[in-house]
């Protein structure tokens, strides 16, 4: 199997280029991810560098763009890819060496949207009550992984990195407006309330076609949308 | 060159579980804290936990912290430490609420409360009926903990170094632990963060096996350096075979999928665990389990073309539960096996889950060491807490739901000592730089260029005769031959080298300094397995089938220098009730 994959260590290299590596066909088993025949690649040149840790896309590490679609390469099955396999990183962030990216931006807009539960009532001694129904509200926020497969597949987040939250802290942002137990939900839509922090989505839904954890940003989003417009009129 | 050098009042190593219920009661109370972690901090394997805390909150059945009390000591074969367990049981339901209000998504039952569902090993009325005590946020229990104890920390302005590799511990002469050594991973330079107490809480050292089902980060990084500062480690021949990793590839399919019904077969279709646990069948304990599925398929009754595994079949829970309760396995099994749990059985095989042993420590988190006249002497400065350390609560064996437990009980525990000791200890000891210079030579021996063997088979090897020699069933004979291919390992890994020696994101570097790490874990778990002369909980040698309380419930200390073993009683006096003496444990 063959792979093209994108070099570039700053102490050495004035740019970045790609390089061919192949995995003799015998070392490639049934059920193979992408990460072990990367693992096995390394192998061959430990110099080639990429992030990864739990193998089955719940730390989500090893994001990258994987022949022109943004993944995690532990759950992406060689078998469903064209060879060669082209390996870059992620699109939209700085580069710091192959296959990492600078993620300092991304970490940064999801602390701008507040993701942490406010809630300033007296503290029960047991747990606050929160319905089924309340709770279901959750399901398809709360799973997100920070991996960065969204964000750094949206046109409008590689145009406005800094002012534009992006699909992953805004799915953080709708995780806790939703939540029955925040009270800061004025406050939360208040911040959002500008020409960029959520306003530059403009539908395009490369976010939720990329999620490796199925999860869907582009209605997150639109669903803020909708309870900022209510409360305006 | 200088060295940048940092001052913290309180610094943790590892920004799992442990770490951050640390670090957010220490930043709460307006200690200055630093985290310092490999991996950014979401990334850490608590993320990966499934099925939940244990908490007897009665919520689903009655329940009583003091039966849990019971399940855990008898769950531990009764090596655990009967203070540390009465502790963590009473201590439960305080920090599961808390996690609540830190804001994590528990799923819900009818009247608002957190969910709860059965695990392996509980019951009521002290070895009664099942008990449902474990609180679950669907099967991601772990992610929801991990991501809100990470934000709540955000929002109390904690400092982190996310992406330092912690090298070594700076001891000085006088024994005090005064903070550590570590490498920007980004830009390659070494640090120096001093702090007046420093918190070890860097999770387990799966990765010695070869089928695991932990991250490739679980390198066992503050064992070996609680080693290499002269500080033993207890009970490392206690390694947990979860029951139900994915056959041959080691993911975990959680304890949970029993607990919401699923049960076990062999190649007949017959219910197996039924003849094992007569009583508790797929719920028994881990240990008993995973032994149940190995003598299954060692007896020619596995399933498959190999005959090399079981079946965890869940198809009677229908597609409803399955999507509602388990989520995160059917999505698991449709990517790694092609196939859903609603039509399927899954493959699963015992697999190399967790560590029980660790760096021993009281029930406040601190490290503790045998000294002249006393066998748990503190070592001033130095806490542990999580599965880096052995409290012990877990003793031979560990109950499902109970690590998540440990992590917050016990990190927040160590956290609420360390502001005790601040308050006695204002000002940093002087700087040990020969400790210092220690530290950057191990970072400096890298940098070796020349001939020499690569990492990544060196640690291929060293999984593999883990996994021969030290698996599920010992035996002295295969583990001494164990320990003289790891000894001759060792040598191979003092003349190893690697070939990429840039500074910038040294992958590389990291995973050879990980290696030196794993071996040493590595080395920890044969010898004190070989030394330990009975079976019991996940101990299980062949050639001593039988639990040996007479000889045998005492604590094993394995030391780095001449691989030497030592021994310590075990706490069996609790704090406030009455100790449960050994009995013969059946399920």
């Amino acid at each position: 199997m063959d792979f093209s994959i994108y070099r570039f260590n700053p102490e050495t290299d004035s740019a970045p280029y790609m390089q061919d590596f192949t995995l003799a066909d015998d070392l490639i088993e049934p059920g193979m991810m992408l990460l072990d025949a990367l693992l096995l690649l390394k192998e061959q040149d430990d110099s080639l560098s990429f992030r990864r840790s739990c193998q089955h896309g719940v730390c989500g590490s090893d994001g990258m763009n994987i022949n022109g679609v943004n993944g995690l390469a532990c759950i992406t099955p060689m078998k469903d890819l064209k060879a060669p396999i082209v390996l870059r990183p992620f699109p939209g962030m700085p580069v710091i060496r192959d296959l990492i990216v600078d993620m300092d931006n991304f970490y940064h807009q999801y602390r701008e949207a507040e993701p942490w539960l406010v809630n300033d009532s007296p503290e029960p001694e047991v747990e606050r009550r929160q319905s089924p129904e309340d709770r279901d509200r959750l399901d398809g926020l709360y799973e997100c992984i920070l991996c960065g497969c969204c964000s750094a597949s949206c046109p409008s987040y590689w145009w406005n990195p800094e002012r534009f939250l992006g699909p992953a802290a805004l799915l953080q942002a709708a995780r806790f407006i939703q939540d029955s137990r925040d009270q800061a939900t004025e406050e939360r839509l208040r911040r959002l309330d500008d020409a960029y922090s959520l306003y530059r989505c403009h539908g395009i839904m490369n976010c939720t076609q990329v999620c490796p954890k199925g999860l869907n940003p582009s209605k997150a989003i639109g669903d803020i949308r909708r309870t900022m417009i209510k409360r305006s009129v | 060159m200088k060295l940048t050098t940092r001052k913290f009042d309180a610094l943790i190593i590892g920004a799992g579980g442990a770490g951050l219920r640390a670090a957010l009661q220490l930043s709460n109370a307006d200690a200055r804290v630093a985290v310092v972690s490999k991996v950014f901090p979401t990334r850490s394997h608590t993320v990966a936990a499934q099925g939940g805390v244990n908490a007897a909150l009665a919520n689903v059945l009655p329940d009583s912290w003091h039966w849990h009390m019971f399940d855990t000591v008898k769950g531990s074969d009764y090596l655990g430490d009967q203070d540390a367990i009465e502790y963590m049981c009473r201590a439960a339901p305080k920090v599961v609420y808390e996690l609540e209000h830190f804001g994590v998504p528990f799923s819900r039952l009818d009247d608002g409360g957190i969910y709860q569902r059965a695990f392996g090993g509980q019951s009521q009325h002290f070895g009664k009926e099942q008990a449902a005590r474990t609180c679950a946020a669907a099967d991601r229990t772990g992610h929801a903990i991990l991501h809100s104890l990470y934000q709540q920390n955000l929002r109390a302005r904690t400092h982190f170094f996310d992406e330092y590799f912690a090298i070594d511990l700076i001891k000085d002469d006088a024994g005090h632990v005064l903070g550590v050594v570590a490498f920007e991973i980004l830009s390659g330079e070494p640090i120096v963060i001093e702090a007046k107490t420093t918190l070890i809480a860097t999770g387990g050292a799966g990765q010695i096996f070869r089928t695991n089902t932990n991250a490739l980060s679980n390198t066992g990084d503050g064992m070996a350096m609680a080693l290499r500062a002269g500080v033993p480690l207890e009970d490392m021949e206690f390694v947990q075979f979860h029951p139900t990793g994915i056959a041959g590839r080691g993911m975990l399919i959680t304890e949970g999928a029993r607990g919401e019904g699923g049960f076990l077969i062999n190649d007949q279709g017959e219910r197996f665990m039924e003849r094992y646990a007569p009583k508790a069948k797929d719920l028994a304990s881990r240990d008993v389990v995973s032994r149940a599925i190995a003598i299954e398929v060692r007896e020619g009754r596995g399933c498959g073309r190999n005959k090399d595994h079981a079946l965890l079949d869940l198809r009677h829970l229908g597609a409803d539960t399955i999507m509602k309760k388990l989520p995160g396995i059917r999505e698991m099994s449709l990517t790694f096996l092609g196939l859903d749990p609603i039509e399927k059985p899954i493959p699963v095989f015992p697999t190399c889950h967790y560590s029980m042993g660790g760096i021993p420590t009281n029930r406040d988190g601190q490290v503790v060491v045998p000294m002249k006249d006393t066998p748990e002497d503190p070592v001033p400065g130095l806490y542990a807490a999580g599965e880096t350390a052995c409290v012990s609560v877990h003793g031979a064996n560990r109950l499902g739901g109970n690590s998540l437990l440990d992590i917050l009980v016990f990190g927040r525990a160590a956290a609420n000592h360390i502001l005790d000791y601040l308050e006695e200890n204002r000002f940093h000891r002087p700087l040990h730089q020969g400790s210092v210079d220690q530290a950057l030579a191990r970072l400096a021996r890298w940098d070796r260029k020349g001939d020499g063997e690569a990492v990544e088979p060196l640690r291929r090897e060293l999984r593999k005769v883990m996994e021969d020699h030290c698996g599920v069933f010992r035996t002295a004979e295969v583990m001494q031959e164990g320990v003289t291919k790891l000894r001759a390992l060792r040598e191979r890994i003092d003349n190893a080298v690697i070939r990429d020696h840039s500074r910038t994101f040294n992958t590389a570097r990291v995973e050879a300094m990980e290696l030196e790490n794993l071996m040493d874990c590595a080395m920890a778990t044969i010898c004190s397995a070989l030394g330990r002369e009975e079976s019991r909980g996940a101990h299980s040698r062949m050639d001593f089938p039988d639990r040996d309380d007479e000889r045998w419930l005492k604590h094993s200390l394995y030391s780095l220098q001449d691989d030497a073993m030592d021994y310590k009683p075990v706490r069996t006096q609790p704090v406030t009730v009455e100790s449960f003496p050994p009995k013969e444990r059946v399920y």
